[in-house]
Formats: C-alpha cells, sequence, structure tokens
C-alpha cells in the first residue's frame, strides 16, 4: 500500500496543514510519497518532512486545479489512498481528480479508523457520519485541526521531477495575498476572533494589540467578514477555517451554529460579550457579559500588569 | 448564453439538527426545508447575470424526491425561468449529482453552470469540482466575484491567505461562496408567475447514469459536547484564571 499526499509549500516551507495530512496519512501505515506542485524549494522543504521515502516535484508558478487534478490523474496508478489537506486548495483540486478517478471523495476526514473507514463532520459538526469507501482508490482530504503536524524536520526523502502540462482553459490573472507577522490562523496556538460587535473595521483593529500581546493569530466571524471589517480569510467557522487551539477569545461574537463549527474543538474557550444569553457563553470555559469597547483595552492592561 | 444552476433541498440553516436514537442518520422527519443558501447565491448570481444583459435563460435543476419541485419553485419566484426535477428517492452522493448534472449539460448545452460551493447538509464541496472534470471545463471555486468578458468569465475566489482572479475560457464551472452576492427574496407576484413557469421531471434511468453510492453510512453520532464555564467577573479575573487554572497564557 502506498500513499500519495499532496503537500502544499509556501516560500521554502510546508504549510502547516500538510503536516497534519501527513500525519493522518501514517495512521493508514504503509509507504508515503508527497507530490509538491511549486518551487524546488518547496519540494526540498518536503524532502525534509519525517516519514516520506520520496517526494515529486512539478515545477508551476501559479497552482490552478486543472493542470494539477490531471497530474494526480497520471500518477494515481501506483497508490491506494490520495490525501490533502482540506485547505481550499485541496478542496480545488482533490475532488476534481477524483471525479476523473470515478472516486466518490471523503472530505474533511476528521478520523481513520482503518484504510477503508473514515469519520468526518456533517451538518456543520453537529453530526459525526462514518463512512466506508467502497472504491478501489480513496481520495481524502483531511481536517487539520484533528491530526497533530507531524515535525518539519527529520528525514531525507529523494526528488523526483514529474512534469505537468499547462492548463487550457484556466489562466492565473492575479492575486490579492495579505502579508502579516502573525501566526497563520490554522496553526495558531491562540486566536483573538471579533464578531459584529466590533461595529467597525477601525475599531477591528483594537485586537491586533491584544493579539501581538499574545503572540496569537485574529479571527472574524462571517458576519465582520461580510461587512468588511475584516479580510476574507479570516473568517472561523462551517464556510471557513476550521480551527482548534489552546485558547480561542471570541470577543462580540453571538455563537451561531455555523460559527460554532469552526471553533468549538479549541482547548480554552473565552467569550467576551454584553449579551449575557449569547450562545457562545454556551460553549466557554469563561464568560465575560461586558461592553467590549471597556473589556478589551482592560484586558490588553490587566496582560501587560499580571504577574 | 444559457445558464444552468444547481440547486439543493436541505435542512434549513436555522435546525439544530439531532441525531437519530438508532444512530443511523440525523433527524429529518418534520424538519424545516430550504433551499441550500449557497444556491440561493448562484440563482441570485444567475440571474444578474441575466438582468445585465448576459445571459438569456436560466434553467434551475434540484436532483432528490418529489419535494424537490418546492426548491425548484423557489429559484423560478427568485427568477429562473424552468426547472428540471431529477427524482429520486433520495439525494444521491457528489459523484452521481455530478454525472446526472453533466448528462442534463449535455442536454442543454448552458455557457455556465453555477453551484453552490457547498452543501450545509452533508458539507462535502465536492460537486462542483467534480462536475468540471466530467465535462473537461475549467472551474472557477469559491467565487466572492464574476464578470463576464469577451466570452471568457473572470472570477475572483477566496483561498487562503486572500484573494485570486482566474481567467476562464466558457463553458465553465462556478461555485459560489458566501460574499458573491445577497440573495432577492422573492416578491408575492413573482411567487404567483412562478406557479405557471414550466419544470420537467426526469430520472436517473432516463438520463442513462448509474447513481449507486460508493460509501457507506456505518453510523452517525453526536459529537463530544462542551459544557459551559463558569462566568467572570472582571478582565482581571479572566486572566488570573487563564494564567493559573487553564494555563494557557
Ligand atoms: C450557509 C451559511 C454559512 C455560514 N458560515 C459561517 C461561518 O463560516 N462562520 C461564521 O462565523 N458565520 C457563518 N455564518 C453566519 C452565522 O449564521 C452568523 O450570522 C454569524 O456567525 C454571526 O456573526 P456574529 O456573531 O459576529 O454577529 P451577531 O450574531 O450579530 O453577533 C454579534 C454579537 O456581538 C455582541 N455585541 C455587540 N456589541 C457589543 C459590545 N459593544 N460589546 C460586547 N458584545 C457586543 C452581541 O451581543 C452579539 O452577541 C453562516 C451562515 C450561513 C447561512
Amino acid at each position: 500500500m502506498t500513499i500519495l499526499v499532496l503537500i502544499e509549500g509556501e516560500a521554502g516551507t510546508v504549510k502547516q496543514p500538510s503536516r497534519s495530512a501527513l500525519a493522518a496519512a501514517a495512521r493508514l501505515g504503509g509507504n508515503v510519497h508527497g507530490l509538491v506542485v511549486g518551487s524546488r524549494a518547496d519540494a526540498e522543504a518536503a524532502a525534509r518532512l519525517p516519514g516520506l521515502s520520496e517526494v515529486l516535484h512539478a515545477e508551476l508558478a501559479h497552482i490552478l486545479a486543472e493542470p494539477v487534478a490531471d497530474l494526480i490523474v497520471g500518477l494515481a496508478g501506483d497508490y491506494s489512498h490520495v490525501l490533502a489537506a482540506a485547505t481550499a486548495s485541496g478542496k480545488n483540486i482533490l475532488p476534481r481528480a477524483a471525479a476523473l478517478l470515478d472516486v466518490q471523495p471523503i472530505s474533511d476526514v476528521t478520523e481513520v479508523m482503518d484504510e477503508e473507514t473514515f469519520v468526518r463532520p456533517i451538518y456543520a459538526g453537529n453530526a459525526l457520519a462514518r463512512v466506508r469507501s467502497a472504491d478501489a482508490k480513496k481520495l481524502l482530504t483531511i481536517r487539520a485541526a484533528s491530526f497533530d503536524p507531524v515535525p518539519a524536520t527529520g528525514g531525507a526523502a529523494p526528488i523526483r521531477a514529474v512534469p505537468i502540462a499547462e492548463s487550457a482553459g484556466s489562466a492565473f490573472v492575479s492575486a490579492e495575498i495579505a502579508h502579516s507577522e502573525r501566526p497563520e490562523l490554522t496553526a495558531a496556538r491562540i486566536i483573538v476572533s471579533g464578531g459584529r460587535g466590533m461595529a467597525n473595521a477601525e475599531n477591528f483593529h483594537l485586537l491586533d494589540k491584544l493579539a501581538d500581546k499574545l503572540g496569537a493569530a485574529v479571527g472574524a466571524s462571517r458576519a465582520a467578514v461580510d461587512a468588511g471589517y475584516a479580510p476574507n480569510d479570516f473568517q472561523v467557522g462551517q464556510t471557513g477555517k476550521i480551527v482548534a487551539p489552546e485558547l480561542y477569545i471570541a470577543i462580540g461574537i453571538s455563537g451561531a451554529i455555523q460559527h460554532l463549527a469552526g471553533m468549538k474543538d479549541s482547548k480554552v474557550i473565552v467569550a467576551i460579550n454584553k449579551d449575557p444569553d449569547a450562545p457562545i457563553f454556551q460553549v466557554a470555559d469563561y464568560g465575560l457579559v461586558a461592553d467590549l469597547f471597556t473589556a478589551v483595552p482592560a484586558l490588553d492592561e490587566a496582560l501587560a500588569n499580571a504577574p | 448564453m444559457k445558464i444552468l444552476v444547481c440547486v439543493k433541498r436541505v435542512v434549513d440553516y436555522n435546525v439544530k439538527v439531532r441525531v437519530r436514537a438508532d444512530h443511523t442518520d440525523v433527524e429529518t422527519n418534520g424538519v424545516k426545508m430550504s433551499m441550500n443558501p449557497f444556491d440561493e447565491i448562484a440563482v441570485e448570481e444567475a440571474i444578474r447575470l441575466k438582468e445585465r444583459g448576459l445571459a438569456s435563460e436560466i434553467v434551475a435543476l434540484s436532483i432528490g424526491p418529489a419535494a424537490c419541485a418546492e426548491t425548484l419553485r423557489t429559484a423560478l419566484a427568485m427568477g429562473a425561468d424552468r426547472g428540471i426535477l431529477v427524482e429520486m428517492p433520495h439525494s444521491p452522493e457528489p459523484l452521481a449529482v455530478a454525472k446526472l448534472v453533466r448528462a442534463v449539460a449535455e442536454r442543454e448545452q448552458p455557457g455556465l453552470i453555477i453551484l453552490g460551493k457547498q452543501a450545509i447538509d452533508d458539507d462535502m464541496n465536492a460537486t462542483g469540482q467534480m462536475l468540471a472534470a466530467l465535462l473537461g471545463w475549467p472551474q472557477g471555486t469559491f467565487a466572492s466575484r464574476l464578470e463576464i468578458v469577451e466570452s471568457a468569465a473572470k472570477v475572483t475566489r477566496e483561498i487562503d491567505g486572500g484573494l485570486e482572479t482566474l481567467r476562464l475560457s466558457l463553458p465553465a464551472i462556478i461555485t459560489t461562496d458566501l460574499r458573491l452576492n445577497e440573495p432577492r427574496y422573492a416578491s408575492l407576484p413573482n411567487i404567483m408567475k412562478a406557479r405557471k413557469k414550466p419544470i420537467d421531471t426526469l430520472t436517473p434511468q432516463a438520463l442513462d447514469v448509474d447513481v449507486a453510492p460508493r460509501l457507506t453510512l456505518l453510523s452517525v453520532t453526536e459529537p463530544p459536547t462542551r459544557k459551559a464555564g463558569v462566568k467572570v467577573d472582571s478582565v482581571e479575573e479572566l486572566v488570573a484564571k487563564l494564567k493559573r487554572e487553564a494555563k494557557v497564557i
């Protein structure tokens, strides 16, 4: 049994969700190969991951689903399982490859029971489905928050170049990627998240100071993103990022099921909300009923002064 | 250009679903059903393209039990021109859905197919990508902006880290993200008018599509529940608890 894991790189590093996908591959057992589409430096970073016996590398400036899916289909003959992290990129590519292989993919796997049986959340995480696949090959996306990532180093796998075709029907035009000094949402140990209660984009920046003090990432509810207080990739929830940090601080967030779906596996949850009946308090370990515009500056101060 | 939009009937997003006592599935009997919210966004986008003179006809397609006709009526009341129901007892898996939509697309020859990025029941986020693969068309998934320029689609996508814009040759597949638009409510006169719009009914057999499931649902269970913790009275107490009790800062 040999498993292929699609590994996402960035500036000569491997993204953490891909390291979680490798942890899921290790649960399956067997030989694991990595596939990196991107720069040589990204492939070299992948080769340093523990547990890989080979890294396949295809050089492509902009990752598009069409050529990457075709590449996976071309390679798939050698593999029993093809895995990717359930990131925007993994979710874009893997189902496309699956359809070409006549396989029903399994999205957002949170538990590997055996080679053909997997657990995945449904209905915004309000239920867990245990499914068995009858397909000859299994194509899975892995929910990163459910698998502790493998270390970034420890291996020395050989790299093999594989050719990739140009995309015919789609072309990259531009990207707007926000660069931040803060940790990535899906990799952060602490997350400070703001909701509609932040009231405007300027106020939303109140959270920056708090986040910097805690070494935290900043997240947001859908309402805060829709209203333009925060960029789209801050969104935590059923249809945004799924996170499970050590500490999640929800500020001015009511706690809709779609938001809870993205953060309720956090180890410790803090909620600050002026409404004592806000549903977020039903999942919070520590709740503070307060106006955030006094509580957030006070929290800044208390953190600075605390022994 | 004809636009095909796919609409799924799902448990309403406001319903807190319950797992059945026998763990075979979630309880859907007597539960409010609605159009998948992402599909409402798909219908809205199609209507806006038509209003801008970029589309000539909007065909709404739903797959599942007879009650999916209600979902189609909603799409027709919003502004779709006609409906197609592929009737079968259960809503099939994404792979089968993609095969059925492909079969309908081969008959209808749309220039664009718009679907929601995910259905809020199975949360699979796969059908659009699979359909694009089967048709051999380019895909613009998780779209937050769509423009049609000179027989190409310029689509801005929500990705990890921000936004990305692609140019797709038509025909193409678009899947909608939340911020693509805000769907309209159907007006009463339009709801009345929608009753007269045609809905054709087809079957998987008529389309010659094998819909046999590949996945067996072994069990459905409740996720571990979190119990509510304590209320603190001040920011100082909160910081003290996070440091000494939870030891997370
Ligand atoms: C298909 C679909 C998918 C969705 N996906 C997501 C998703 O991925 N993520 C997500 O978050 N949501 C998602 N939603 C939206 C979700 O249903 C809620 O609408 C959203 O989470 C609400 O955001 P909020 O809590 O910031 O806003 P609100 O519900 O408006 O809550 C604001 C809260 O702030 C509090 N507040 C206001 N002012 C103050 C103040 N001065 N001090 C303290 N507290 C204050 C209020 O008491 C209130 O509890 C989705 C919805 C649908 C239909």
